[in-house]
């Protein structure tokens, strides 16, 4: 029988999901918006943004990395010792990532 | 199975120390790859604030845009880059060990895994700034 | 001519009497062709009798004398004096262990950890012999093989920092074994296995650091294995969520 005990498999599942989306996707987003835009290497581009199939893929590409941090910066703080702080510690995190994903939603509606 | 098991008030414990992770090189390079996470974070942090501005009309655009031009920002900028990349990288490295892939029996080796990762990683990210470039 | 000379500086502790260990200074008479073992051992024979440690097979199979080198976790038998000489050898129990006696650590943790996981070929049913034996493909085989090299030495305890911090994690070692019988084709005991790997304790609290295979003297790769395993039982969980009237 698999019990289901534990939700670890989920929280993992959304930590490799986002570390995907963040390894591969972004890299290029700090270079272009965060770098080569405000110095005018390349021109801005607020139109695209705000096209609906870009505004999806920002959410993603801004909720599954999230995940990806909750999880990993909960374990690394464990690591380095503040396991006594486990509860407040997971709600800072996971609590984090499921206010990030829901203030994302909403600054793409009202783009 | 009886185990013939110590006094457990003769054993010395041998605790691990706090700072365990300044101990060993390899340690500490865990440590950096793992908070390259909170980088990661951060920039998104910062990207849903720009997004927030872009909603907020045309002068509250144009002035976070000022301000994201300022040396500091860009320099924060860099230093997210630094470990996105590092981020990127060990990711690859990392899943090279956990997936294995075999072609017609033969299996690919780590570094390959690796490499063809990061070039698919450079392909999409070039395709990236060609896109955000079209009109 | 005086012979060449090697000092291993010795952790020594006597349980009930002293309060911390302490490190004592051995001058051992340096060879080429000898071990850490062999340097202990002469001076269990010639300096001292009461130094403790365990060892058996002097060939790094059986997993018994398994100490810290200079701060890495090492088989004494394995290691020769040649690489540190001149310096000096450093001679520690195996930390993250608590010590029983000079350089024997107590492992009874680590035995029941390696019961828990069934580290054997689980079968609702055996093959009669008459039937001949259980066939296997190379590729099944290969799934496996490197797995099964591991004696036991808990060296990967030792460099895990994560076992360190929490003495309750199963460890590297355990879950390797459990991946290993997990993916040999004759074992239908993944999920006997299940509630141990799929715990807080188990494969869910290793952080990939990555130093038990660094330190795994048989290249059994233990932190591959966990993170196939937690693959694996992600997958499970997933399945058995969606789809719950699947197989058990």
């Amino acid at each position: 029988m698999h019990g289901r005990k534990t939700l670890e498999p989920f929280w993992w599942g959304l930590f490799s999901a986002g570390g995907v989306v963040a390894a591969f996707f972004v890299p290029a987003h700090v270079l272009l918006q965060g770098i080569a835009v405000p110095l005018d290497w390349i021109p801005d581009a607020p139109e695209l943004l705000r096209l609906w199939p870009v505004r999806l893929y920002l959410f993603v590409l801004i909720s599954l990395p999230l995940f990806h941090w909750a999880h990993r910066f909960y374990f690394t703080l464990i690591d380095i010792g503040l396991k006594p702080l486990r509860a407040p510690l997971a709600l800072l995190c996971y609590g984090g990532a499921f206010a990030g994903t829901g203030i994302a939603a909403w600054i793409l509606l009202r783009l | 199975m009886m185990l013939n098991r110590p006094d457990p008030s003769r054993l010395h414990p041998q605790p691990l120390p706090r700072t365990w992770w300044l101990r060993r090189r390899s340690y500490f390079l865990f440590l950096v790859r793992e908070f390259t996470s909170l980088f990661i974070a951060a920039y998104l942090v910062l990207l849903m604030a720009g997004l927030y501005q872009l909603g907020s009309g045309h002068e509250a655009y144009s002035e976070w845009q000022g301000r994201m031009a300022e040396p500091g920002w860009i320099l924060l900028h860099g230093v997210i880059l630094v470990f996105a990349v590092f981020h990127s990288v060990t990711w690859f490295q990392t899943t090279s060990i956990v997936i294995e892939l075999k072609a017609g029996g033969v299996k690919l080796p780590r570094a390959m895994f690796t490499a063809l990762n990061v070039a698919a990683w450079l392909a999409v990210s070039a395709f990236i700034v060609i896109l955000f470039q079209s009109r | 001519m005086t012979e060449a000379t090697i000092t291993l500086n010795v952790s020594r502790f006597r349980p009930a009497e002293d309060v911390e260990p302490a490190t004592r200074a051995y001058s051992v008479p340096m060879h080429r062709d000898w071990v850490v073992l062999d340097a202990l051992n002469h001076i269990k024979d010639h300096i001292d009798g009461s130094l403790s440690f365990r060892w058996s097979c002097r060939m790094g199979v059986c997993g018994s004398c398994g100490m810290m080198v200079n701060g890495e976790p090492k088989l004494t038998c394995s290691v020769f004096l040649r690489d540190y000489y001149p310096g000096e050898i450093r001679v520690e129990p195996l930390v993250n262990f608590p010590v029983l006696r000079d350089l024997v650590v107590d492992i009874s943790a680590f035995l029941d950890k390696l019961q828990k996981v069934q580290p054997w070929i689980v079968r609702d049913e055996e093959k009669p012999a008459a039937d001949g034996e259980y066939l296997q493909t190379p590729d099944q085989l290969d799934r496996y093989k490197g797995f099964t090299a591991c004696i036991n030495c808990m060296l990967c305890y030792s460099a895990c920092p994560i076992f360190g911090l929490e003495t309750d994690f199963i460890g590297p070692a355990a879950l390797a074994l459990a991946h290993r019988y997990n993916e040999d084709s004759r074992d239908k005991g993944a999920a006997q296995r299940w509630n141990v790997i799929n715990d807080h304790h188990g494969a869910w609290q290793c952080t990939f650091v990555g130093e038990c295979s660094v330190a795994c003297p048989k290249h059994v790769d233990p932190a591959a294995a966990i993170q196939r395993l937690k693959v694996d039982t992600a997958k499970r969980w997933m399945r058995s969520v969606l789809l719950p009237w699947g197989r058990k």
